[in-house]
């Protein structure tokens, strides 16, 4: 049985309502930039992913779409500053970076398994119910290894460049 | 015999899972490996007298590069060598370590690891494929001598090992190439067939002599051979005494068959073994260290096997025979006797010969079986040693002339110091000394026993069973020119010169041995000017010195300066091509769209307005503002892909930049620049920026067709051979992949570097008081990992 919530504060909300959860540990905050970035980050995130598998047919491919999602995280981290950006990713952003490379040379090494050059492509046609025929090309592997390393570079120069230069302005003792 | 050198590795990967739970029994599943080598070899054995064992797996046919083995009668002395004690030590090593040594699991994975690449070594039937296995033997080396790391001695030894080998490994591989080329094969066998002969050839083996010189230890690349000490007992006996120093004779043996007939072969072989044997005899006869003897043993040892190896091809096959023989009885005697010296060490509580005393009395097995593989090394029948040495005398002092004679003198002399050394190596490790107070050593368990008395066994049950070594070794010495006379290994063929040497040097090692203490009283005297070792130390040093040197040359930290040099270079080598190699297009048309025209505006107006920005922030901003314009000439060009690229980047950028920015003061504040250097500054600028201008001209006015037959193959080939509509996409992730998969490994070291550079550099700056690079406590490195 859930907690009885009195009436009294049945609109409050339940949950973090704003990016960071609680309040950042500055004085300047725009509550408007904070909101908007709440709504539009799952879309820029669908939207990269169209990027990326759209890439075959027209402009896109795993190179944009990483880059519009690390864009995504940038506002995110502008937005809510770097405890954002820690709820929002809890994987390593090395680890991402790794994780790109290693999709694109295992990629790039699968077909020899197969006695075919390296770096070869294959090409599928899938039949699916009520989307019909889907062509499925193996590069698109690559596209997502590419894809997953721009968004750990982005992720890492957020840290880096970002959470990093915020923590030594604090440890100088300046306000930023 | 790849599926078993890859089953070495493959298992030494495995093996810290099994040490996680058990080290002795992950030492034990490693010891079956090497174990099961040792049988296939010997169940081939006769196959690999007769025509020889070869087995071919080529792994990239368009290089010409094939991973070829061979198992041969030498081969498969090696074999014997590398499996049989490999098995024996990696078993011993279950009882040497104890079962919460920290070192165990490293240990365990790494000697599999370098038998594995060891047995690849001596089987490879290609210059390439020896070569690999060659500088992963140096690698395991460095690993295993080094330890954890923590240690100073271990990392200086272990640095040294690699240096010196590495250093030999390269300027072999430099031999290798040019021998593979001036034969045209780099099959080691069809290379021994028709040797090739040239002054190309001349430089190939000087090289590859550098090589073995440097592994095997020999004169003057000998120290880090001793150094190497520092390593545990079961390392230093399987790598630095049994099998891994024995790969530089086995490759002068593998090649002195088709180059021994050369001078410039054989001279340098066997002077510069004769030089070792008699230097690292004179040091072991000096040494209180029971290992370091031992391994100034080795390395005399070895000096020795070279003479034999090399000698060959000038002195008939009997050196090859005695060769062959010796081989096998200093992998045996010495594996035993450093297998000693560990239970010494573990169980009497030391390896220095002024401490041990009355070990013999309290160990009489032990004592018994050191006696058993001394005088193997000594050479003292019935023995396979003296069988060897024995053939040795007779190779040289039979029709060698005056310089087989002066040959056997000098090994002659060499004998006497081994005998001696292993005399004091009997007395400083078992005799009761006066003054020294008895060691109570504890009861060694026979893991550690077993596996040094078999290889004793193995010296004594080989020196009976000549016939056996002499057909094994005749498979070999087949190769060489026959000397008259047909000999015969074996332990008697009558009085004559050979047995008059094998008695003079014993009963002149024994003498030597009496005298211990007035020579090395006089070794004391006799402080000699050059050392090997202080060379070393010299040439390393001299190395960082003009390192130095050169980077403080090269890297000055002045941004400008490094901006001119980049410049300069653009102007001298495109640009000179540019004026001389080029022709002006005909007509220039002003614009193709009216769209470029405000866009063209646009960017220059930001342009003229970057080089006049005093703040930093406004400077970046029209660095935006110029990407974004370009970005809108790529859309009027029609190309979509590459706009939406640049737009994103110029955007990532920005937000890089500013983030960057909030560290950085808020205005340019410079000085001006002197007149001397201003004037420099503003000609290479112009001359840069007219450079770049000019280029855009000529080079857009390259293209003659509208479509470019690449495009034209390029949009013809995208969608059956990609799969994709968008050109674009199809060349990034599968024309020219490639490029991609290149071009993202830059962005990740990018990435890396950036991070080490902000996070690495911050606690420098922070520890005020006391700065030292990269020492960064747990959190930090959390955070560098991320």
């Amino acid at each position: 049985m859930t907690e009885r919530i009195p009436w009294e504060r049945w609109d409050e909300p339940h949950e973090p309502w704003l990016l960071p959860g609680r309040c950042p540990d500055r004085s300047e905050r725009t509550l408007l930039l904070e909101m908007t970035t709440r709504v539009v980050f799952p879309t820029i995130l669908v939207f990269s992913l169209y990027l990326l598998l759209v890439g075959h047919y027209s402009p896109g491919g795993g190179f944009s779409g990483g880059l519009v999602a690390g864009l995504a995280f940038v506002l995110r981290y502008i937005a809510g500053g770097r405890q954002d950006i820690g709820g929002a990713v809890r994987i390593r952003p090395p680890v991402v970076i790794g994780l790109g490379l290693t999709i694109a040379v295992l990629t790039a090494l699968a077909p020899a398994l197969a006695g075919n050059a390296v770096l070869s492509s294959a090409m599928w046609e899938v039949e699916l119910p009520l989307l019909g025929t889907l062509e499925v090309v193996s590069s698109l592997l690559l596209d997502v290894g590419v894809y997953l390393l721009i968004v750990g570079v982005a992720l890492d120069l957020l840290r880096s460049l970002g959470a990093g230069i915020e923590q030594d302005a604090r440890a100088a003792g300046e306000r930023m | 015999m790849l599926a078993l050198v890859a089953a070495h590795l493959a298992l030494a990967g495995l093996l810290p899972l099994l040490s996680a739970r058990s080290h002795r029994a992950a030492f034990l599943v490693g010891a079956l490996l090497p174990a099961g080598a040792l049988v296939w070899g010997l169940a081939n054995a006769a196959r690999a007298l007769g025509d020889g064992v070869t087995e071919t797996t080529s792994w990239a046919p368009a290089l010409g590069l094939s991973f070829s083995f061979r198992l041969d009668a030498l081969g498969l002395v090696m074999l014997v060598l590398v499996a049989g004690l490999g098995a024996l030590i990696l078993a011993y090593s279950a009882w040497y370590f104890g079962p919460d040594s920290p070192e165990a699991a490293r240990s365990a994975a790494l000697l599999l690891a370098f038998a594995g690449a060891m047995l690849g070594l001596v089987l490879a039937d290609d210059l390439l494929t020896l070569y690999v296995f060659w500088e992963l033997t140096s690698i395991a080396s460095f690993l295993l001598v080094g330890q954890g790391g923590e240690d100073r001695a271990s990392r200086r030894a272990a640095v040294q090992a690699l240096l010196v080998t590495v250093f030999g490994g390269l300027a072999m591989l430099l031999g290798f190439v040019l021998l593979g080329e001036a034969a045209g094969t780099y099959r080691i066998s069809e290379l021994l067939a028709e040797p090739p002969r040239g002054p190309m050839v001349g430089a190939a083996l000087v090289l590859v002599l550098i090589g073995a010189f440097t592994k095997s230890a020999q004169l003057p690349f000998h120290p880090w051979l001793p150094a190497a000490m520092v390593a545990p007992t079961p390392v230093s006996a399987y790598l630095h005494a049994a099998s891994m120093v024995q790969a530089g004779v086995y490759l002068v043996a593998r090649l002195s068959p088709a180059f021994a007939g050369l001078a410039l072969w054989w001279v340098p072989v066997v002077v510069a073994g004769l030089g070792t044997m008699l230097v690292g005899g004179w040091h072991a006869l000096h040494e209180t260290d029971l290992k370091r003897l031992l391994a100034f043993g080795t390395v005399s040892q070895l000096g020795f096997l070279m003479v034999l190896f090399g000698g060959g091809g000038r002195f008939g096959d009997v050196t090859a025979l005695a060769g062959m023989a010796m081989l096998l009885a200093h992998g045996l005697f010495k594996a035993s006797l450093f297998l000693v010296v560990g239970i010494l060490d573990k169980r009497a509580g030391g390896r220095d010969v002024r401490e041990l005393s009355g070990v013999g009395r309290a160990l009489p097995g032990l004592a018994v079986m050191s006696v058993l593989a001394t005088a193997s090394m000594a050479g003292l029948p019935p023995l396979l040693g003296f069988v060897g040495k024995e053939a040795a005398f007779e190779a040289f002092l039979d029709g060698g002339g005056t310089p087989g004679l002066l040959i056997a003198l000098g090994l002659l002399a060499g004998s006497v110091l081994t005998v001696a050394y292993s005399a004091r190596f009997l007395w400083g490790a078992f005799a009761s000394k006066p003054g020294v107070a008895a060691a109570q050593p504890q009861r060694p368990e026979a893991g550690l026993t077993v596996p040094a008395w078999l290889p004793a066994l193995g010296g004594l049950a080989l020196g009976l069973a000549y016939p056996l070594v002499d057909t094994l070794a005749r498979g070999y010495a087949a190769a060489y020119p026959p000397t008259g006379a047909e000999y015969h290994l074996a332990l008697w063929h009558g009085p004559g010169l050979p047995l008059l040497f094998s008695a003079l040097a014993v009963a002149l090692g024994a003498g030597l041995h009496r005298l211990r203490e007035p020579v090395t009283a006089m070794h004391r005297r006799l402080r000699t000017p050059v050392s090997a070792q202080r060379a070393y130390e010299l040439t390393v040093a001299g190395v960082e010195r003009v390192a130095v040197l050169v980077t403080g040359r090269i890297q000055v930290g002045s941004l400008p300066t490094y901006l001119a040099v980049i410049l300069t270079a653009v102007l001298l080598l495109p640009g000179t091509a540019l004026v001389l190699g080029t022709t002006l297009p005909d007509e220039q048309v002003l614009y193709h769209a009216p769209m470029q025209v405000p866009l063209g505006v646009f960017v220059l107006i930001a342009a003229l307005g970057l080089v006049r920005a005093r703040r930093r922030f406004t400077a970046v901003l029209l660095v935006g503002v110029i990407g974004y314009g370009i970005g809108g000439l790529f859309v009027v060009d029609g190309a979509p892909d590459l706009a939406l690229a640049q737009f994103l980047v110029e955007t990532l950028t920005l937000v890089v930049f500013v983030l960057v920015l909030r560290r950085l003061p808020a205005h340019f504040r410079e000085a001006r620049s002197p007149r001397r250097v201003a004037l420099p500054k503003a000609l290479i600028a112009i001359a840069g920026g007219a450079m770049v201008a000019s280029s855009a001209v000529v080079v857009s006015g390259a293209r003659q067709q509208a479509v470019s037959d690449v495009s034209r193959e390029y949009i013809r080939l995208a969608p059956e051979g990609a799969g994709a509509y968008n050109v674009v996409n199809a060349i990034l992730v599968d024309f020219r992949a490639l490029d991609t998969v290149g071009e993202i490994t830059v962005l990740l070291i990018a990435a890396a570097g950036t991070a080490s550079l902000v996070l690495a550099t911050r606690y420098d700056r922070h520890r005020a008081e006391r700065v030292i690079s990269g020492s960064g406590g747990p959190e930090h490195e959390e955070e560098v990992l991320g």
